[in-house]
C-alpha cells in the first residue's frame, strides 16, 4: 500500500485498539476539553504536575474519535510525562507527525494534533495566559 | 455483466478524461502528484459530478468565442451570450416540465435558491402562527434556513419523523400538516439515506390544508426523470454541478404566480426596470430575482449539462445507478460489521451510506483513499439525522452514469481491507 496507508501503521493501530493511560484523573493539577467539530473528535486530558509546580508527573486522556485523533493522544500522553510545561509549549505539528511516526495526509492533521493542542490549551489555562476559552476546537 | 446495463459506460467514460488519473499521491499539489499510484475510482458524485468534454468545450467557447455581458450591450457579442443565456432557462424549464423561462430563475446553487425563497417568500408571510414542517432527513440547506426564519417570525419548524427503514413516517406528516402549515419544504432525495420520498403524495396533503411545497431536489433531478407538474411543487430547487454541469449555478423553479406576487431578494442592476431617486419598478420574471452580472457562463453550460443527459436518457440514467445501488448494497451487507442506513438496495436512488463497526468515517475514507477510492467521510450536511442515527459521521459512496460494477468491487475490497485493518 502506498500514500496515506502509511497513517495506519502498526504502532497507530496498537495505540488506538489499546490506549494507554486511559481515563481520568481525580489529583489532576489542569484538565482540559477539545474536540474536532467536523467529524466530532473529542479528547480530554488530566495532567498532573510534580511539586515543582513545572514538571509533568502524569497524564491522562480519555475521548472518542477516529483512530489518528485517539492514537496522537495515547501516544503524546506517554511522551509528555517528565516534560516541562515550556517543553510541552513549544511542541509544534511536525513534533507531532514525528512523534506519530507515519505521513498524515492534510485533511487528517486536525486529527492528528487534537490531543497536543488541548494539552497546551490546558496549560495556558493553568498558567493564566488564557481565558475565556472553555473548549478546545480545531478547525481549519 | 456490464452488457445488461442500459447505458455504454465505456463510451460515457470517454467523455471524462478527468476518470483516467491517479491517485495516491501528494494532494498538496491538485493535478501534479508524483507519486499517483491507483486508478482513481470515483463514488463521490452526490457531493458534485465530474464534468463531460461536451460541456467542457461549451464553456470554452463561450470565452473564445461569444464571451459578452447579457441584457446591457446591443453589440453582437452581448446579443450572442443574451441569446444563449436565455435559452438556457427555456431549456431547463423544459427539462423539469415548468411553463417556461419565466418560472425558471438561475441562482448560484440549491442552498441559494433555498435561501431566496426563505427570505423573499418566509420572511414576509411567516408568523407565530404558522407552521413549516420539514423532515428529519432535511439537508442542512433546507433545515437551518427555515430553522433561523422560525426565529425571525415565530413560526414553528416541524419535523416530520424518519422510521427505522429510513423512510418519512406518513401517518406522523399527517398529524404535523394542519391548517396553520404554510410551506413544507422536504427533500427530493435523501442524501444520506438514498431515500425517494413520496413528494407528490406530500404536497397533496399539504396543498389541502392550503399550505405551499418546497422540494429539494439537489439529489433527483441529476439522477431521474423529474416533472415539477406531476409533483405539483410550488418550488423546487437543484444544483448544475452535481448533474455534468459547472459549480456556480443552482436553479429554483417557482410557479409563476407565486413568483409573480414575491418581492425581490437581492436588489441591483439587471432586475430593475426603472428607477428614481424615489423609488424602483422590478423587471419581469425570472430577471427580478437575478440582480447583477448573473452566472452567464454557468448558465449556458448548465444547458449543454442537460442535453448530455437526455442523450443518455434520464430513464436509462436512473436505471443504471439503481442497478449498481443495489449491487453495492448487496455486497456490503454481506458483512456483519457494516452498517448501511436507509431502505434496501432495489428501494434507493443512487448512493450507499454506511459504516464498519470500530472503524470512523474518517479514517474508512482514508484507507478507501490508499485504493483509489474517492467517497464522501462525514455527516453529509445531515447533522440531525446522524445524532438520530447515533453515529459522527458516515462514510458515503454515490454513484453516476460512469461508474462501473467493477468500481463497486474496488470498494468492497477497501471496504475489507479496513474491516481487517482494524479487526
Amino acid at each position: 500500500m502506498g500514500g496515506g496507508s502509511d497513517m495506519y501503521r502498526q504502532q497507530i493501530l496498537d495505540h488506538y485498539k489499546n490506549p494507554r493511560n486511559y481515563g481520568e484523573l481525580d489529583d489532576a493539577t489542569f484538565s482540559h476539553t477539545g474536540e474536532n467539530p467536523s467529524c466530532g473528535d473529542t479528547i480530554r486530558v488530566d495532567v498532573r504536575l510534580d511539586d515543582d509546580g513545572e514538571t509533568i508527573d502524569y497524564v491522562a486522556f480519555s475521548g472518542d474519535g477516529c483512530a489518528i485523533s485517539q492514537a496522537s493522544a495515547s501516544m503524546l500522553s506517554e511522551r509528555l510525562q517528565g516534560k516541562t510545561l515550556d517543553e510541552l509549549e513549544a511542541m509544534d505539528t511536525d513534533d507531532v507527525t514525528e512523534m506519530l511516526g507515519v505521513d498524515i495526509s492534510p485533511m487528517r492533521i486536525k486529527c492528528a494534533v487534537l490531543a497536543r493542542q488541548v494539552a497546551q490549551d490546558g496549560a495556558k489555562l493553568y498558567e493564566g495566559e488564557l481565558d475565556d476559552l472553555d473548549v478546545t476546537k480545531t478547525e481549519d | 455483466m456490464q452488457e445488461s446495463y442500459p447505458l455504454d459506460v465505456d463510451a460515457v467514460r470517454e467523455d471524462f478524461p478527468i476518470l483516467d488519473r491517479k491517485v495516491g499521491g501528494d494532494v498538496t499539489v491538485p493535478g501534479e502528484s508524483e507519486g499517483d499510484t491507483k486508478p482513481l475510482v470515483y463514488l463521490d458524485n452526490a457531493a458534485t459530478s465530474h464534468t463531460p468534454d461536451q460541456v467542457v468545450d461549451t464553456i470554452v467557447d463561450y470565452y473564445h468565442s461569444y464571451n459578452s455581458n447579457v441584457h446591457r450591450g446591443i453589440h453582437q457579442l452581448s446579443q450572442e451570450a443574451s441569446t444563449a443565456y436565455e435559452h438556457a432557462h427555456d431549456r431547463v424549464a423544459e427539462f423539469i416540465g415548468a411553463n417556461g423561462r419565466e418560472e425558471v430563475v438561475f441562482t448560484k446553487n440549491t442552498t441559494e435558491a433555498e435561501n431566496l425563497v426563505a427570505y423573499a417568500w418566509g420572511l414576509n408571510e411567516l408568523g407565530p402562527e404558522d407552521n413549516v414542517v420539514l423532515t428529519e432527513m432535511e439537508h442542512h440547506a433546507s433545515l437551518v434556513t427555515w430553522q433561523q426564519i422560525g426565529k425571525k417570525t415565530g413560526a414553528d419548524v416541524r419535523f416530520i419523523r424518519v422510521d427505522e427503514d429510513g423512510r418519512l413516517d406518513m401517518d406522523h406528516a399527517r398529524e404535523l400538516v394542519d391548517d396553520d402549515t404554510a410551506m413544507a419544504n422536504v427533500v427530493h432525495v435523501s442524501n444520506t439515506l438514498g431515500t425517494v420520498n413520496p413528494v407528490a403524495e406530500l404536497a397533496d396533503l399539504v396543498h389541502d390544508h392550503g399550505g405551499l411545497v418546497f422540494v429539494d431536489g439537489a439529489q433527483s433531478v441529476p439522477h431521474m426523470p423529474v416533472d415539477v407538474q406531476t409533483i405539483d411543487a410550488d418550488f423546487f430547487a437543484f444544483s448544475g454541478h452535481k448533474m455534468c454541469g459547472p459549480t456556480g449555478i443552482g436553479v429554483l423553479y417557482g410557479k409563476e404566480h407565486l413568483l409573480e406576487e414575491m418581492e425581490p431578494y437581492l436588489y441591483g442592476g439587471e432586475m430593475i426596470r426603472k428607477v428614481t431617486f424615489e423609488d424602483s419598478q422590478w423587471e419581469d420574471l425570472p430577471w427580478k430575482f437575478e440582480a447583477g452580472t448573473p452566472v452567464i457562463e454557468q448558465g449556458i453550460a448548465l444547458h449543454a449539462a442537460i442535453d448530455y443527459l437526455e442523450d443518455l436518457g434520464m430513464e436509462n440514467v436512473h436505471a443504471h445507478e439503481q442497478l449498481l445501488a443495489e449491487y453495492a448494497y448487496d455486497e456490503l451487507t454481506a458483512y456483519d460489521d457494516v452498517d448501511i442506513y436507509g431502505p434496501p438496495g432495489d428501494d434507493r436512488a443512487g448512493l450507499v451510506a454506511f459504516n464498519v463497526d470500530g472503524v470512523h468515517a474518517h479514517d474508512l475514507s482514508s484507507i478507501l483513499n490508499d485504493h483509489g477510492v474517492a467517497v464522501r467521510a462525514g455527516d453529509h450536511c445531515t447533522q440531525p439525522l446522524h445524532d438520530k442515527l447515533g453515529v459522527p459521521a458516515s462514510a458515503r459512496a454515490s454513484f453516476y452514469i460512469y461508474n462501473t460494477r467493477e468500481e463497486i468491487d474496488k470498494l468492497v475490497e477497501a471496504v475489507d481491507d479496513a474491516r481487517q485493518l482494524f479487526a
